[in-house]
C-alpha cells in the first residue's frame, strides 16, 4: 500500500510540474463552455441581402422597408439586375437576393396575386432554407396587413409547450456533450500517452523493476487523471449553472457517480491504447481517432442520431460517450432519477469491464 | 545553402522510413472525409411524434393521418391517455407530443375554432423549434383544407396573395455534404500538417537529437525552412488525395479553379505550419505541444464557421475567428469548390493569410533558440 502510495506521488508530481499541460487540461473546459455558451449558435441574425427591385413601386418599397427593418437581414447591396447576381455570389458578399418582378404592385392590385423570386446561396443549405423561411414570414405578415379585417372560421389554435428548455437555449444540449468530449479527452489521451511516454523514453523499465505489482504502476498512473477529471467536473458544473443558468434537476450524487462511471470507462480505455502502440505520436492518434472523433460525431450533442445512414446508428451505440450523454440529460435536464438510466449505466458498466480485461491480457511485464 | 539541403535529406529520410507515420497520413484523411459528411448531417427529418386522441372523430384522424404522411415524422405513440404520452418524452420514446382534446372537431364547427395542446421536447432548441415548425404548417395546410371543404367556394381570391418563388443556387437539392466536405477538408489539412509540425522538433528535444542539430553551422532559418518544407509536401499531398476522395466518394469536382485553390493552400501551408513550429518552440515534450495542439485546434475547429455560421457569432468571437488562418480556408474551398470564385474574388483571403503567416513565422524563427 505504501509503495502504491509513493508511486501516485510521483505520478502527480509528473502532472503537475507541467504547468503547460495543466493549463490546457484546466483551461479546456472552460474554453468549451465560454465558446458554446456564448459564441457558437445555429441562429441567424444581421445576414447580408441584396435586392433588385424591378417595381420600384408602393408595394416593393414597404416590403423592402420591412425587411430592411427587421433583425434577421442587412440589406448590404442594391442591384439593378438580376445578372449581378451571380458575381455578388461568388465574392462572398450576400447570402441572398430578392427580386421584385416589374408591375409588382399592379399585379397585386388588380389580380389579387403576384410572386417575388427569392434567390439564396445554397452552398450553405441550411442559412439558405432559414433566410428563405424568415423572407416568407414577412412577406406574409404583410400581405395580412394588407386584409385586416377578414376573419378566418375553423381555425386550429396550437398552444405549445416547450419541456425543459423553454427558451430554446442552446446550453442545455451541448453542456452533457462538453462534460463528455472533456472527461475522454482527458482520461483516454492522457492516460495512454503519459504510460507510453515512459516507454518511449525507456522508463518503462525502471518502473518494471521496482517491487511494485506491474498492475499498481499501471493503476498509479490513472489516479491522478481520476482526480484532475473530478475536478474539470466541478468547474463544468459550475460554470454551467452559474455562468449559463443551467440548473441541475436531479441527485447531484448520482450525476457525479454516473461521471465518475464514465471516467473509469476512458481510463480502461487510455490503458488499452498504451498496451497496442508504442510512440506517444502514435498513442495520440488512437485516441483522437478511437475517441475524440466518434464523441463528437455519435454520441448525439452535435449532429442528431437519427439522421445519419443506418449503419452509423448501429455503430453510435458502441460509443461511451452516447450512453452517458442520455444519462446526463436524463438525470441534470429531466431531474430522473436511477430507474431511468439503469439500462445505460449497465451498458457504460459492461464496456468498461471489457476494456480493463482485454487491456490486462494485452499488458506486458516483459520488455521486448 | 548546403546545410538546408542536408537538413532536408535528413526530414525526407525519416518520414519515409517510419512506416506508420505513412499509413495514419491516408487512413486519418480517408476515415474522417468518408465518416464526417455522412454524419455531419443538420437537415431535421424523422422527427418522433406521439398523438394523444381524446375525440376520436373523422377530424383529428384526417390529421394524424396528414402528419404521418409528411415524411418528417414518425408516428411512435397513438393513444387516448395523457399519462402515457408524458412518459414517452421522458423516455426519449418522442420529441413531440399533440393532445387533441374531446369534443374537437364539434367544437371547431360551432365555435369558429379549438385550441390543441403541443409539447415539444426542447434539450434541443433547433430541433425542437425546427419540429413544432413542421407540424405547425402542416396544420395550417390541413386548416385551409378543411375550411374551403366547409366554406362556399369562390372563384378569385379573396384577398391578395403574394407568392414567393425560392430558388437555390449551387446546390438546388440542398444537399449537406456538399457544404461540409470541403470544410472538412480544411480542418484535415490543418491537423495533420500543424501536428506534425509541431511534434517534429518537439521530438528532436524530447529524445535529444536537437543537440546535434544546435552545434552544426546551419543558420536559424534554414533550420526553420527545413523543417517547414517537407510539411508543405505533405500538406499538398494530403490535400490532394482528399481531393480525390471527395471526387470519387461524393462526386464533388470542384467548379472553381485549380491553380487559385492551390496557390491559397500554399499560403495557407505558410501560416499553419508556422503556428506550428511557434508551438514547438515554447513546449519541450510532446504532450505538452499535443495538450496545446490539441486546445487550439479545437477552437479553430469550433469557431472557423465548419459546423456553425460565423455570421451569427457575437463580434469579439468573429475578431477571434478572422486572426486565425483557418477560417480563411473554410471560407476559400466552399467558395472556389462550391460556387467557382476565382482569384480576384479571393484576393484579400490570401493577402490576409499571407500575413498572419509571415508574423507567426518571424516570431517562430526569433523563439527558436540554438542554446538552452
Amino acid at each position: 500500500m505504501k509503495q502504491l502510495l509513493s508511486f501516485v506521488k510521483k505520478e502527480f508530481y509528473q502532472v503537475f510540474r507541467d504547468p503547460k499541460t495543466l493549463v490546457m487540461l484546466f483551461g479546456l473546459p472552460v474554453v468549451q463552455i465560454v465558446l458554446f455558451g456564448f459564441a457558437l449558435t445555429n441562429e441567424l441574425k444581421n445576414a447580408n441581402i441584396a435586392v433588385v427591385d424591378n417595381a420600384k413601386d408602393q408595394a416593393s418599397q414597404q416590403i423592402i422597408n420591412k425587411i430592411a427593418g427587421s433583425e434577421f437581414f442587412n440589406i448590404q447591396k442594391v442591384l439593378t439586375s438580376s445578372s449581378e447576381i451571380d458575381a455578388a455570389f461568388k465574392e462572398g458578399k450576400i447570402k441572398l437576393a430578392v427580386v421584385f418582378p416589374v408591375n409588382f404592385y399592379n399585379d397585386l392590385m388588380h389580380t389579387n396575386k403576384a410572386s417575388i423570386q427569392v434567390i439564396a446561396d445554397a452552398s450553405d443549405p441550411n442559412t439558405a432554407t432559414q433566410l428563405t423561411n424568415y423572407i416568407n414570414t414577412i412577406v406574409s405578415d404583410y400581405q395580412s396587413q394588407l386584409s385586416p379585417n377578414s376573419s378566418v372560421p375553423y381555425t386550429i389554435i396550437p398552444e405549445v409547450r416547450m419541456l425543459y428548455n423553454p427558451d430554446l437555449k442552446g446550453a442545455p444540449n451541448f453542456v452533457p456533450g462538453v462534460m463528455a468530449m472533456v472527461l475522454l479527452l482527458v482520461c483516454v489521451m492522457m492516460t495512454s500517452v503519459s504510460i507510453v511516454r515512459e516507454k518511449e523514453l525507456g522508463t518503462m523499465e525502471i518502473l518494471l523493476v521496482s517491487p511494485v505489482k506491474p498492475l499498481m504502476v499501471i493503476v498509479a498512473k490513472a489516479i491522478p487523471y481520476l482526480i484532475l477529471s473530478w475536478i474539470n467536473l466541478a468547474a463544468i458544473l459550475l460554470l454551467s449553472v452559474y455562468a449559463l443558468d443551467l440548473p441541475i434537476k436531479g441527485s447531484l450524487f448520482l450525476l457525479v457517480a454516473e461521471s465518475t462511471l464514465l471516467i473509469i470507462t476512458a481510463l480502461s480505455l487510455g490503458l488499452y491504447i498504451s498496451t497496442v502502440t508504442k510512440s506517444q505520436q502514435a498513442a495520440m492518434f488512437a485516441s483522437m481517432l478511437g475517441m475524440m472523433l466518434p464523441t463528437m460525431l455519435l454520441s448525439g450533442y452535435m449532429f442528431p442520431i437519427e439522421n445519419m445512414p443506418v449503419v452509423l446508428q448501429v455503430l453510435s451505440n458502441i460509443v461511451p460517450a452516447k450512453w452517458y450523454y442520455i444519462i446526463v440529460k436524463d438525470v441534470m435536464l429531466k431531474g430522473l432519477g436511477f430507474s431511468a438510466i439503469w439500462k445505460e449505466t449497465l451498458i457504460l458498466m459492461g464496456m468498461t469491464a471489457f476494456f480493463i480485461v482485454v487491456a490486462l491480457r494485452n499488458f506486458k511485464i516483459r520488455l521486448e | 545553402m548546403r546545410p538546408l539541403w542536408f537538413l532536408l535529406q535528413k526530414e525526407f529520410r525519416q518520414i519515409f522510413r517510419d512506416k506508420g507515420f505513412i499509413g495514419r497520413l491516408f487512413i486519418a484523411p480517408a476515415i474522417q472525409l468518408i465518416l464526417l459528411p455522412m454524419a455531419a448531417n443538420f437537415t431535421i427529418k424523422n422527427i418522433n411524434i406521439a398523438i394523444v386522441d381524446h375525440d376520436h372523430s373523422t377530424v383529428s384522424q384526417e390529421l394524424a393521418d396528414k402528419i404521418k404522411s409528411s415524411g418528417y415524422f414518425k408516428l411512435t405513440g397513438y393513444t387516448d391517455f395523457n399519462s402515457k404520452a408524458d412518459k414517452l418524452i421522458e423516455n426519449d420514446k418522442a420529441d413531440i407530443v399533440l393532445e387533441i382534446p374531446d369534443g374537437f372537431a364539434q367544437d371547431l364547427i360551432k365555435e369558429g375554432s379549438k385550441k390543441v395542446a403541443i409539447e415539444v421536447n426542447a434539450i434541443n432548441g433547433v430541433k425542437a423549434s425546427v419540429g413544432f415548425g413542421y407540424l405547425s404548417g402542416i396544420m395550417t395546410d390541413y386548416n385551409n383544407q378543411i375550411r374551403m371543404e366547409m366554406v362556399e367556394p369562390t372563384p378569385l381570391p379573396a384577398q391578395p396573395d403574394i407568392e414567393v418563388v425560392p430558388s437555390f443556387w449551387y446546390n438546388p437539392t440542398l444537399t449537406y455534404y456538399i457544404f461540409m466536405v470541403p470544410a472538412i477538408l480544411v480542418s484535415l489539412v490543418t491537423g495533420i500538417a500543424g501536428l506534425s509540425a509541431a511534434f517534429n522538433i518537439v521530438k528532436e528535444k524530447e529524445i535529444g537529437t536537437i543537440e546535434q542539430i544546435n552545434v552544426t553551422p546551419i543558420k536559424k532559418w534554414q533550420f526553420i525552412l527545413g523543417k517547414l518544407l517537407p510539411f508543405v509536401v505533405m500538406g499538398a499531398v494530403v490535400f490532394s488525395f482528399g481531393l480525390l476522395i471527395a471526387f470519387v466518394g461524393y462526386g464533388i469536382a470542384p467548379i472553381g479553379n485549380l491553380i487559385t485553390m492551390y496557390t491559397f493552400l500554399l499560403v495557407f501551408l505558410f501560416a499553419i505550419l508556422g503556428f506550428g513550429l511557434l508551438i514547438s518552440t515554447y513546449t519541450e515534450t510532446q504532450q505538452q505541444a499535443n495538450s496545446l495542439m490539441f486546445l487550439f485546434m479545437m477552437v479553430f475547429n469550433m469557431m472557423s464557421g465548419l459546423y456553425t455560421p460565423i455570421d451569427s457569432m457575437p463580434q469579439w468571437a468573429k475578431i477571434i475567428t478572422h486572426l486565425f488562418p483557418v477560417s480563411y480556408f473554410i471560407d476559400v474551398m466552399r467558395m472556389v469548390v462550391i460556387k467557382g470564385s476565382g482569384f480576384a474574388d479571393i484576393r484579400f483571403h490570401i493577402l490576409y493569410v499571407f500575413i498572419i503567416g509571415l508574423v507567426l513565422n518571424t516570431w517562430a524563427i526569433l523563439n527558436y533558440r540554438k542554446t538552452t
